[in-house]
């Protein structure tokens, strides 16, 4: 059908309301491709959190004290939560949680490449918390701002457990850098393998980043991947040399004029196997999550078939 | 033997504490293996909240266990073998499916509950502490346990072949519950533990109603499987503390 009069005007509508700063809410009227834009970055972003539990969650039985347990497998429910407020927001527009996950176990859409590297040892679980929750909490505070309402409301809720998160990650491999050498030996090898996939969760450079210009038009991407990024390594800097930790960067300096850190070049090649489908742990990720939803289809089915039999019981009596 | 609270001795209170506190600690371990392997993601925070409900009841109750010889709540979790370990058989019995999983989460909350409630005005004050915080938890796990039972028994023809499996599967464990150690009976003669039999019809009763509301019984066998309270364990056990134990025994002197 081509674009009416009405259409042009709705859109010229809807840009103004962005323009002015204006949340989208589920209700209003938005374009086609908003709408998509807004359900793949939703989705995209809940199936992170799910398929994220599994690299962490990989250390919950074999945690080294009850404490650590604890904090653990409280972190990874907390990601849960993360995945359910985040389907629910992508539930306002229109897709269930269900459709969701069938394109994501048959891949027809994509989480954070990031959890497609391995949790070799304990260390990782104190470099996921330090990196990753911190690289996370750096995108999703500019989420925060993000035009559509229901996402950007669940960012605010969920920003407050990730530095949680990021803390708890810091404070683990402080204990280990103190400890002792085999510790500390632990947390430098964890750090020296997850930097890098770090720097790269915030996507490709701005200059080869085709969805950017629209995106930022619609305020739904407020600022840009590269920028992003700077105010990562910016942040987590500082915080390594806290920790007593090598990053693993031989190019790392303080750059006085521009009043940031310089940093190397990112292998982008690596980038372009992982979420093409060629990192260590893509298929394993996707089969855990692909038997989770399988094997659970009896349960699901049986509470159903009992609440249709309780409901039809009430009704009739 | 030093009198403790109560006239409670202090080998008894530790090995009543002990017996609980591995109860709750292995029972959360194998709630934890369900972590991204839930049914749902509700119901994977669900299991989440009972494995970390059962880990700080197993972590207070461990720090009273280990008071007496001055362990604290890692040396006795990370540094006993097997036969050490003074928990009930059917808790460390694998998760199997989703069935099997709630099932012993029924036969043991209903326990639990019951028991802690009992030692909110129990003599010994740390335990009645512990019992106080617990006894809110367990009701909350035997509420989740029982929904499921019924949603189970009475959902579809296949959910109800499962359960009655789970049930044939645990029943055998049921008998150990009401076993008393000697510590145990010392101790419920100091009240600072009920006496185990005067758990037992309240606890049968409870699963016995639900399952004929769920469609479901009681197997109709006798159960026979004891030993864990002294040690005598099932092969499970050994995998799940091997599991457990060996980051931190690889790294003897280090703190985490
Ligand atoms: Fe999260
Ligand atoms: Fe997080």
């Amino acid at each position: 059908m081509p674009p009416t009069n009405s259409d042009e005007s709705r859109n010229l509508a809807f840009q103004q309301a962005i323009d002015a700063d204006r949340t989208v809410e589920p209700r209003d009227w938005m374009p086609e491709r908003y709408r998509s834009t807004m359900i793949r970055q939703i989705a995209q972003h809940a199936h992170s959190e799910i398929i994220g539990m599994q690299p962490e969650g990989n250390w919950i039985t074999r945690a080294p004290s009850l404490r650590r347990k604890a904090i653990l497998l409280a972190k990874v429910q907390d990601e849960a939560g993360h995945g359910l407020y985040l389907y629910a927001a992508a539930e306002t527009l229109g897709v269930g949680r269900g459709e969701l996950t069938e394109l994501l176990i048959t891949g027809r859409q994509k989480y954070s490449s990031i959890f497609n590297y391995p949790t070799q040892t304990w260390a990782d679980v104190g470099a996921i918390g330090w990196l990753v929750d911190g690289a996370a909490i750096t995108n999703q505070l500019a989420l925060t701002k993000t035009s559509y309402g229901p996402y950007a409301r669940a960012m605010v809720r969920i920003c407050r457990e990730e530095s949680f998160h990021q803390r708890q990650g810091f404070e683990l491999l402080s204990e280990l850098s103190r400890g002792t050498v085999a510790q500390h030996e632990m947390a430098q090898d964890a750090v020296n393998r997850w930097w890098w996939p770090a720097l790269m969760m915030f996507g490709p450079p701005d200059t080869e980043s085709p969805n950017t210009a629209q995106s930022m038009a619609w305020k739904i991407k407020r600022v840009s991947n590269d920028e992003l990024r700077q105010r990562f390594v910016d942040m987590t800097v500082p915080q390594a040399q806290a920790l007593a930790l090598d990053l693993p960067d031989p190019q790392l300096r303080w750059n006085e004029a521009r009043g940031h850190y310089d940093f190397g070049p990112i292998d982008w090649e690596e980038f372009r196997q992982v979420v093409g489908g060629h990192g260590a742990c893509n298929a394993q990720r996707i089969a855990v999550r692909r038997a989770a939803d399988e094997d659970g289809a009896w349960v699901r089915e049986a509470a159903r078939a009992w609440e249709v039999r309780q409901n039809s019981r009430t009704s009739a009596a | 033997m030093t009198a403790g609270v109560a006239g409670l001795s202090v080998v008894d209170l530790r090995e009543v504490a002990l017996g609980f506190g591995d109860d709750c600690l292995v029972l959360s371990h194998r709630l934890a293996e369900w972590t991204t392997h839930a049914p749902e993601l509700e119901e994977e925070m669900a299991l989440a909240n009972l494995a970390l409900d059962l880990l700080g009841q197993a972590r207070s109750l461990l720090t009273l266990a280990g008071e007496a010889d001055g362990r604290d709540e890692d040396q006795l979790a990370y540094w006993r073998d097997d036969r050490d370990f003074r928990n009930l058989l059917l808790v460390e019995q694998p998760n199997g499916d989703f069935a099997v999983t709630m099932t012993r989460q029924l036969l043991f909350s209903t326990f639990q509950e019951l028991l802690y409630r009992w030692m909110v005005t129990g003599t010994e004050p740390r335990l009645a502490a512990i019992a106080a915080k617990g006894v809110m938890e367990a009701r909350y796990h035997v509420e989740h346990a029982r929904l499921w039972v019924q949603r189970l028994g009475g959902g579809t023809e296949e959910s109800h072949r499962r359960m009655c499996r789970a049930l044939d599967l645990l029943w055998p464990y049921t008998e150990e519950l009401f076993e008393p150690t000697e510590s145990w009976s010392r101790a419920a003669d100091q009240g600072a533990v009920p006496p185990l039999s005067s758990i037992e019809e309240p606890w049968r009763h409870s699963i016995e109603s639900l399952l004929v509301d769920s469609g479901l019984e009681i197997p109709g066998f006798p159960a026979w499987q004891s030993g864990g309270r002294l040690g005598r364990h099932s092969e499970h056990l050994g995998h799940l503390l091997a599991e457990m134990q060996h980051l931190h025994r690889s790294h003897p002197n280090a703190s985490w």
